[in-house]
Parts: structure tokens; sequence; C-alpha cells
């Protein structure tokens, strides 16, 4: 049984101007032991997804369509409270920003301590010694004498360690990582796919883990999917995708990387943007920036087909193998 | 000093006081503390080109950019700007008119722009703070221009920040940085909250407004591939000091001091195959820093020379570089 299911899962958000919908029929499961990165360009829905799953969709943006199920159990709409237990003791989270994480007003070591002890039934002497492992699990040098140091007395890459270190504290079985190697650079970075990877294969950790860096998810992704405009558009084993991206966008998306040695004056970038949510395109949402889109992909939506070996899957009518892009 | 150069840093050296209260420290009996940001750093920059400092979390880089860009009171050295030293001025006009030419965009594009002002009015207020418009309507012009020339639309200009996506508001503030016609922009990490496809536009931006403005880049970025693009020159921090000063091409293809060369073998490539020597043992703690070269409780090749002596930058080929086994040909 999968950590995480999610079936058809859709979010929107009801504004003065009328509703937007963010995310749409959006499915995926995470095995344990499992990697799963999630790329897209900003504005994809990635983050919306992510805090979905751990009850923290900001109102008025809600699920209203679609299933959660963690461990098997539905968590859809769970109330808030139940989800804060959910979220303390099943599921990490790590955020983009280190910052919205840490309260600048606590020291490292009490933050810590207290997230323990809110979950764990652990003297303050244990939490303690607990919070000083979590961080030389991650990589904090001197964690004794830095245990009482405030956020801002951190570097970027030291306060992201720290966030993971809160997320650990009460043994996950899945987390939820949103761009958390984005601020740091590649040393630290190594360090910490490196840690995410132990615990996806020691602990047998589920991980989402959300990044724009195709270079992490190649090392730490096992399978990925690419969401664009709040849809799933290709999805499969890592390297497949990476290798022979079949929807038009992926490959867009894997020619912008810059790459060492390249030498280009200017880098190849898919035109124009993605469009924003009042203003998607019916049909394929990708269809004004794509140079194979046709008559049928301006008016409908391609469902998920068959585009490659080992269930690589893309939405795109280029895979649909009737008559109806022709 | 050749004319082209437009920023010289020499022995800069950034401290912060992070001691524990006075009364505490009476208690403990402990002295005060002294973290060592940046100690000790020379590098120049010539008009028009990008130099970028890479390096690993905690060695400096941000301070460097914010110390260059005045927001700090240095420990010591001297930042010459256009021939100006920054930390040597006392006349307020002359600071006005330099930071006028000296701009800076931020890692964090959410949280650089105030979710309060419209977006109008975020880019204009360098244009209002050094009076560059003539009257109302010329300031329009000029913030409609700047919206056109970072790829967004004049009446973008209405809207809040919190109505763009990431890739858009770094734009804004690319925006708003070009509005006081600056000369040079200190970007730290501008792309590195930004998805792929988005940094392509970004990074793309920025080299076309550096040859239409011919405007001169210190550029922060942990992406080495990133670094690789958009660099003239890169500088190679660790701890605090700079071990390698290199041409771009150089660096990737020929890195020469010991920290470079593990530094290089971390990256994530597309590949996906570990190569990497995930770089060892613990980062030193600048409260504390090794003595001697700072790298040699890590570096493969450190001696006893290392432990004691600092190395300081010497010119190998078109490089320079801070260490003593190359000095001695042991590398
Ligand atoms: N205001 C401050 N007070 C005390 N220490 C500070 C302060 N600002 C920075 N430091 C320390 O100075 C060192 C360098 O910090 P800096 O932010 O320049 O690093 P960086 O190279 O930009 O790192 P990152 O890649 O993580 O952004 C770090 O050890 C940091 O903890
Ligand atoms: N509070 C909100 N009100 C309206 N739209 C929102 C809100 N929060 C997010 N959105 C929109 O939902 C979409 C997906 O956002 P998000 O999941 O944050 O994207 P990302 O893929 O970058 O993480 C974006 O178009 C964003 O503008
Ligand atoms: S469905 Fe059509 S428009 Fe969409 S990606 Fe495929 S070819 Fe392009
Ligand atoms: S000076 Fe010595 S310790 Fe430092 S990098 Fe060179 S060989 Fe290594
Ligand atoms: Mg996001
Ligand atoms: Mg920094």
């Amino acid at each position: 049984m999968a950590i995480l299911e999610i079936s058809n899962l859709c979010i929107e958000f009801p504004t003065r101007r009328g509703v937007l919908s963010a995310v749409e029929h959006l499915s995926l499961s995470i095995e344990a032991g499992e990697i799963l990165g999630i790329v897209g360009e900003s504005g994809a829905g990635k983050s919306l997804t992510g805090n979905a799953i751990v009850g923290l969709l900001e109102p008025p943006g809600h699920v209203t369509g679609g299933v959660i199920l963690l461990n098997g159990q539905d968590i859809t709409h769970l109330s808030d409270a139940e989800m804060r237990k959910v979220r303390g003791a099943q599921i990490g989270v790590i955020f983009q920003d280190p910052l919205t994480s840490l309260d600048p007003l606590y020291t490292i070591g009490q933050q810590l301590v207290q997230t323990i002890q809110t979950h764990m039934d652990l003297s303050r002497a244990d939490a303690k010694r607990r919070a000083i492992d979590l961080l030389v699990e991650v990589g904090i040098p001197a964690p004794e004498r830095r245990f009482d140091a405030y956020p801002h007395e951190f570097s970027g890459g030291m306060r992201q360690r720290v966030v993971i270190a809160l997320a650990l504290c009460c043994d996950p079985c899945l987390i939820i990582a949103d761009e958390p190697t984005t601020a740091l650079d590649v040393s630290v970075q190594a360090q910490i796919i490196a840690l995410l990877k132990r615990l996806a294969r020691e602990k047998g950790v589920a991980t989402m883990l959300v990044t724009h860096d195709m270079g992490v998810i190649a090392e730490a992704a096992d399978r990925v999917a690419v969401i664009y405009s709040g849809r799933l558009a290709e999805i499969g084993e890592v390297r497949s995708v990476i290798d022979t991206p079949k929807h038009p966008y992926t490959k867009g998306l894997m020619d912008s990387i810059p790459q060492i040695g390249q030498n280009l004056e200017l880098l190849p970038n898919i035109p124009g943007a993605m469009p924003r949510l009042d203003s998607r395109p019916d049909g394929c949402a990708f269809n004004p920036r794509c140079e194979k889109a046709k008559a049928v992909c301006r008016e409908k939506m391609s469902g998920l087909f068959t585009a490659g070996e080992k269930k690589q899957m893309a939405a795109c009518w280029v895979y649909a193998g009737g008559d109806e892009y022709a | 000093m050749p004319d082209d150069i437009i920023l010289d840093v020499k022995g800069l050296k950034m401290y912060f006081d992070v001691s524990a209260p006075l009364i505490s420290r009476m208690i403990r009996r402990t002295s005060k503390q002294m973290l060592k940001a940046v100690d000790g750093l020379n590098f120049s920059i010539r008009r028009g080109e990008t130099f970028s400092l890479v390096g690993e979390s905690g060695c400096g880089k941000s301070t460097v950019a914010r110390a260059v860009a005045g927001l700090y009171t240095i420990t010591d050295g001297d930042i010459v700007v256009e021939g100006e030293n920054l930390s040597k001025i006392r006349d307020k006009t002359k600071i006005a008119a330099i930071s006028k030419r000296v701009q800076m965009i931020f890692q964090s594009p959410y949280a650089s722009l105030d979710p309060r002002w419209r977006v109008r009015d975020i880019i204009a207020e360098p244009i209002r703070a050094f009076h560059l418009a003539k009257d109302k309507a010329d300031e329009r012009q000029q913030v409609d221009t700047l919206l056109r020339q970072v790829g967004l639309s004049p009446s973008d200009g209405e809207k809040y920040p919190h109505e763009f996506s990431g890739g858009q508001r770094q734009r804004i503030s690319i925006a708003r940085a070009l509005s006081s016609r600056p000369e040079f922009l200190i970007c730290d990490e501008p792309t590195s909250a930004l998805d792929v496809s988005v940094q392509a536009q970004i990074l793309n931006l920025m080299t076309e407004l550096q040859d239409d403005l011919g405007l001169t880049y210190l550029f922060i970025s942990h992406d080495l591939a990133v670094i690789d693009h958009i660099s003239d020159w890169i500088g190679v921090m660790y701890l605090g000091r700079i071990c390698e000063i290199t041409p771009q091409p150089e660096l990737f293809k020929n890195p020469l001091h010991p920290y470079t060369r593990l530094l290089l073998a971390t990256i994530p490539d597309l590949s996906g195959e570990t190569t990497h020597v995930p770089l060892e043992g613990e980062v030193p703690n600048p409260i504390n820093p090794p003595t001697g070269c700072t790298f040699h409780p890590r570096c493969p090749y450190a001696n006893e020379r290392c432990k004691r002596e600092r190395p300081e930058l010497r010119r190998i080929g078109p490089s320079e570089v801070a260490c003593h086994a190359i000095e001695e040909g042991r590398i």
C-alpha cells in the first residue's frame, strides 16, 4: 500500500472575480522509501498540492474534489486539530523559506525541544538530547554551542538544516519538502539530498520533493511528476523523464537548464509564460507556447497517455494514438 | 588605478559581535566573541563584466554583497567604487550619489518587495528618492519603460506584489533596482528561488540588460552551472576568504585550489550518477576558524605549513590562487 495516495485532487480559490481553479484532477502516489520529485514553473500548483496534503491551504483556498489517503486513512477533510496531530506525528514539512518555519523570537534549541515535547512523551533533558542528535544528523557544527542561538544568527543553509531537524523531530513516515535546497549551495545541497535519501532508504520515509532543480531530481528522486498550470503534464521514472522527455513542456524545461561548459550567450527558453489561473486557454493549457499544437489541443484537454517505456505517461495529444491529433 | 575598474575591494573584513550579553560574560568569565564572516578579502571588478562569488553556505558571500552595497559598517578594509572609498566618505550627497549607482537584487523576491505598495510605487521609490523625474508624467513614463524592459506590461504597475509569481516578482525587483539608472548591480542569488525555465528567462534578461545598459554585476549563486553561464570572473570563497579567482572557462576546465576541486565534484548533474565525493568533515565554525589555511582540516594536501601560515592569493597563469601546495609545486 502506498504511504500517500492522491486521486483527482482539485483545489479552488473563490475570488470576487470568480472561482480560480488552481489544481485540477491531480493524481499521484508515493510508496514507502520512495522519493517522488515534483517539478514545474512557479505558480504551477506544487506548493498548493503540498499544502493541501498537510492541511495548510490558506483560506479561501480549499480542496473541492478528490481524495488524499495517508496510509489508507482519508485525511482530505480533517479538522485543524486532527490535522495538527497527523502533521506532528506522521508528516514532516520542510518549506522553501526556512524563515517561515522558524520563530525569530526563540532560540533554535527552544523550538526543537518544544516541537519534540508536543508530540513525544519525553522529559526536557531527553528532548534536549534528541534535539542535539538531530542537529548532528543534519550537519550543524558545534550543536551544543549553537543550541542557544537565534535563527538570524545562522546563514541560510544552516537555517534550512534546522528546519529539517524540526521536520524529523517525530520520525515521520511522509516528508513533504517544498524546495528544501533552493537557497543552498552545492555541497550543502549534496548533503541534504544525501540526508533525504538516507531517510528514505533506512527509515522507509516516503518523500515528496518539490524542486525546480532537475539536478536535484536526478540525484534524489526515483520518479518525477511534472506539473503545468495545475495539471499533471508528465510522470514517470526519473531517468526516462530526464533522458527522453515526452511532453513538449518537459522538453522545453530540460533545454532551459544551464549546463557547465555549454558557453551559450543566451539560454534556450520556452517563449511566453504559464497562463494565469483566470486566463487558462481551452484545451491543453500549454497550447499557446507549444510548437506541436494542433486544432484538438485548442479544444480538448488531453488525458494521460503512455508515452514511452516503464510507465512513462504524458498528458499530450501527440501520444493519444487515435486520429484526433492529425 | 586603471580606469575600467568599477569596484576594488581591499582587505575587507566584516566581523559580527556574537558575544553573550555582558552580564552573563561576567558570570561565566567568557570573553567577547567575534564571528569573522569576512576576513581579509581582495578582488576587483572591471566595468561591464560579471564577477561571481561561489562557496558553501555561511562562507560570507551575502555579507560581502551587503558590505559592498553599503549596508554594513565594515570592520576593516576598503571598498572603492569608481575611485570613491565607501568607508571614508562622510559627505551625505556623495553617499547618495554612490548608492544611486549601486543597487542590489536580493535572494528572495518575496521578502524584498513591500506587500502594501503598488508595483508602480515600489519601482518609482528610487526615482523619487533621487529626484530623477521632472514631474508625475515623467515618472509614470519611466516606470512604464522599466516594466517593459523587464518583460512586464505597464498595467502590471497598478497591482500589488502578491498578485505575481516568483519570477514576475524578481522582474519587479530588477525593475526597481534599475530605476535609479545604476551602473553596478549586486545580485545575491537572484534566480535561486525560481524554476528553471523562469530562471533561463531572468538570466537572459540580465544578459540583455548588461549588453544594452553596460551594467556591471557582482553575482552570487550557489548553482555552479548558473555561475558558469553568467560569469566573466569567478571568485571561490571559503570561510570568509577567497581561495581562487579565475576567468570563467578556466574554473571548470582547470580548477586549481583543492577546495575548488572538491566543490566541483559535488555538483548534482542531470546524469544522476553520483560521482561526488561529498565534502568531508564539518564546515568549520567561523567563530573559531582553523589556524593557517582555514581549509586545512578538510584538505588532502595539508602539511605543517598549512596549519601555521595563512596562504595569500598568488598569480598562476590567468588565475589567482591562495594555496601553499600549489605555490610549492606539490600539486
Ligand atoms: N548579523 C549577523 N550576526 C551574527 N552573525 C552573522 C550575521 N550575519 C551573518 N552572520 C554569520 O556570518 C557568516 C556568513 O554569513 P553569510 O550570510 O554572508 O553567508 P553566505 O555565504 O551568504 O551563506 P548562504 O549561502 O547560506 O546564504 C555565517 O556564519 C553567519 O552565521
Ligand atoms: N491565496 C490565493 N489566492 C488566489 N490564488 C492563489 C492563492 N495562493 C495561490 N494561488 C494561485 O495558485 C496557483 C498555484 O500556486 P502554488 O501552488 O503556490 O504554485 P507553485 O507551483 O509555485 O508552488 C498559482 O497560480 C497561485 O497564484
Ligand atoms: S496536447 Fe497539444 S498543445 Fe498540449 S503539449 Fe501536446 S501537442 Fe502541445
Ligand atoms: S594551503 Fe595547504 S591546506 Fe590550504 S588548500 Fe593549500 S594545501 Fe590545502
Ligand atoms: Mg512553491
Ligand atoms: Mg547568502
